[in-house]
């Protein structure tokens, strides 16, 4: 059982929801994000998605297009984001990390290599943006071999038949998109969520983790009444962009959000 | 016929493949908007009425068919083959970009949609796509670099005057590229009620497809038009490429006579080694980007590069995936003229053939000048004048130090 799925599992058994942040690898200095990461484990997150920065992330609001561009300028490279989870692991064997980022950094880097180096450094999953299951079968047989589970988008837009097919390609959790637009943006519709859940409950018995728009305890507390799992990215990078001269306020301030964040989803 | 031949030239396959390249790598929520589009597309474009209903529209909006005018000055001074332009220049709006903008504006117009998006480099496409949606009544917003915006203010203003919204996009590197970011992420967040009209022939499946299909009236018109005056077919074809969209317009209803030799001239920008340029089948690799696989200007790590051109409308560091193909399967030469040529034929074609020809087709019209020396008296080359320079004039004017 893959890491991810034994803490999902882990979680539901004990009635909880997985509380899944999200950063940009490289922001705002280099060597800012394994010390991000241990913060954020070390006051309840369950799984961390860490961004690889891309030039022209598409999917991104402005908050995750300001970090690549920032994380780019400090010369992070792929190979940088699979050491910073290779340092992380040598103190933290448990929370289970998720890479996300665009297909054309993992391409240029060969997808043979990089499912290698990336279980070796001790990532458990992926989620490639611009990756849909109908071109994602020969990607999806290299991180099968290594041990990565795929993990796939379901948008409100996705029909029932897509939902079926992604569910069928899908690994570790669904990740619902929980509106039409970028990350960071501002018109969350709970109840459009919680009925798009429902259907997508009828298809598959993989856990759903929801993200998108959500961005202080109580949207969370609201997402996690169904979901199985919330990512809150946007709001997290903001803040830490805001205090990203300052190590020791940045790291007081995300302890305090990430720990708002899981008392609203364990209410 | 060899394999590679067949290959070319039915493409796409049902996935928008050109082989290795095309496809359709968008995030989730778009899949279910192209998966539409291409079923509107299917059905359509097999439909005599909507066939009729653009050949109208070209005929009597966009002025077609273009003339194939004989340059015999230039060719003289040339002192090789004859060079004949496709004078796209002369439709409405100035460019070739109208064709494929009044063929989705009809396709939108289908789905009912009430808004429609575009990209826009030089300002050519937004200036088409606001010019359709003015005609059909439907709210336009052009997305536009604003590094663009600078360098093409008489565009923006006629998009404007149009009644379009312009949106400079200040992301990235301010261009082409980043135009087409933010208008991918305008139509995630208005996906029910917003067509978005691609302007070349990128991004995801189907567009790389519908938007040659709209183009290739430049190839059917220029080959009857060749044969017609000449009693022949043209030796070479050359068109410039960004995306490729005049390009493959021009090759395509050529591509199974074997006879014709094409060219391919992308933007060589301050010269291929100096990496100042704009030129991903010259001298990029593979990668993914905007929605399809094709050649790209990337660096080791796969982030996509800084482009340099003294045209807007070449500045883009990929292009169509149909191209990149093209280009494996040896079927179509790619080149690179640089600035300093391409400024230099924009002068020559304006005072030899009083023509004043878009800095994008002065690629083309550069590569031209070498090719036709190279070839004899009796030979015919096809330049396609893909677009008027009058948009270029404040660019001109200021690369000669003068402030009009």
């Amino acid at each position: 059982m893959s890491r991810i799925t034994a803490c999902l599992q882990n979680l539901k058994q004990q009635n909880k929801k997985a509380l899944i942040p999200f950063i940009t690898a490289g922001d705002p200095q280099l060597d800012a994000s394994v010390v991000l990461m241990h913060t954020l484990a070390g006051n309840g997150a369950d799984i961390i998605e860490l961004g690889i920065p891309f030039s022209d992330p598409m999917a991104d609001g402005p908050v995750i297009q300001l970090a690549d561009e920032r994380a780019l300028e400090n010369g992070v490279t792929t190979t940088h984001v699979l050491n910073m989870v290779k340092e992380f692991r040598q103190t933290n064997q448990e929370t289970p990390i998720v890479l996300m980022g665009y297909l054309n950094p993992i391409e240029a880097y060969g997808y043979e290599q990089f499912a290698k180096d990336a279980a070796e450094a001790g990532v458990d999953g992926l989620i490639v943006v611009d990756l849909p299951p109908e071109a994602a079968a020969e990607p999806i047989k290299l991180f099968d071999a290594a041990g990565l589970d795929t993990i796939f988008l379901i948008a409100p837009t996705t029909s029932d038949k897509r939902i079926a097919r992604i569910a069928a390609s899908g690994r570790g959790y669904l990740y619902y998109v929980s509106l039409k637009g970028v990350t960071g943006a501002g018109h969350l519709d709970i109840d459009g969520v919680n009925s798009k859940l429902e259907t997508i409950r009828k298809t598959t018995d993989l856990p759903i983790a929801v993200g998108f728009g959500i961005k202080d305890a109580e949207t969370a507390r609201l997402i996690g009444q169904n979901a199985d799992g919330v990512v809150v990215g946007s709001a997290l990078v903001k803040l830490i962009a805001e205090f990203q001269n300052d190590r020791e306020a940045m790291l007081a301030s995300v302890s305090e959000f990430t720990q708002s964040l899981r008392q609203g989803l364990d209410q | 016929m060899s394999q590679n031949e067949r290959d070319f030239l039915n493409t796409p396959d049902e996935l928008g493949n050109f082989g290795p390249y095309g496809g359709r790598f968008v995030s989730e929520t778009l899949m279910s908007a192209l998966d539409e589009l291409e079923e509107i597309y299917n059905k359509l474009s097999k439909d005599p009425e909507f066939q009729a209903a653009f050949d109208k529209d070209l005929a009597h909006y966009v002025g077609r068919p273009s003339p194939l005018y004989h340059a015999e000055r230039w060719s003289k001074q040339l002192g090789g083959a004859q060079i004949y332009l496709k004078r796209e220049d002369l439709n409405h709006t100035g460019a070739h970009k109208v064709n494929n903008t009044i063929g989705q504006a009809l396709l939108a117009k289908y789905t009912g949609k009430r808004r429609v998006i575009a990209e826009t480099g030089a300002g050519q496409h937004g200036v088409a796509t606001a010019t359709v949606a003015a005609r059909l009544g439907l709210e336009c917003e052009v997305f536009m670099g604003s590094e663009d915006v600078k360098r093409q203010s008489l565009n923006v203003y006629r998009m404007k005057l149009l009644g379009a919204k312009v949106n400079p996009v200040t992301s990235g590197t301010k261009t082409l590229k980043d135009a087409m970011n933010e208008a991918l992420r305008d139509w995630v967040t208005n996906v029910d009620d917003t067509f978005y009209i691609i302007g070349t022939v990128a991004g995801p499946h189907p567009y790389p497809m519908l938007v040659r299909d709209f183009q290739c009236v430049i190839g059917r018109e220029a080959r009857s038009q060749c044969q017609e005056q000449t009693g022949r077919l043209p030796d070479a074809l050359v068109a410039c490429v960004g995306g490729g969209s005049n390009a493959i317009g021009l090759f395509h209803p050529f591509l199974s006579d074997e006879s014709v030799t094409m060219y391919g001239v992308e933007a060589g920008g301050l010269g291929l080694a100096s990496g100042q340029h704009a030129a991903p089948l010259c001298a990029g690799r593979p990668g993914v980007l905007h929605g399809n696989r094709t050649y790209l200007m990337e660096d080791g790590d796969g982030q996509i590069m800084h482009t340099h051109s003294v045209s807007a409308g070449l500045d883009y560091p990929g292009v169509g995936p149909e191209h990149s193909w093209l280009k494996d399967c040896g079927r179509v030469n790619y080149v690179a003229a640089n600035d300093d040529e391409a400024l230099s034929a924009f002068r020559t074609l304006t005072q030899v053939e009083g023509i004043m020809p878009a800095l994008e087709s002065s690629h083309a019209l550069a590569y031209a000048a070498k090719l036709a020396p190279t070839m004899d008296k009796d030979q015919i080359i096809v330049v396609n004048l893909s677009g008027r320079g009058d948009k270029d004039i404040l660019t001109v004017a200021e690369i000669d130090g003068i402030s009009l």
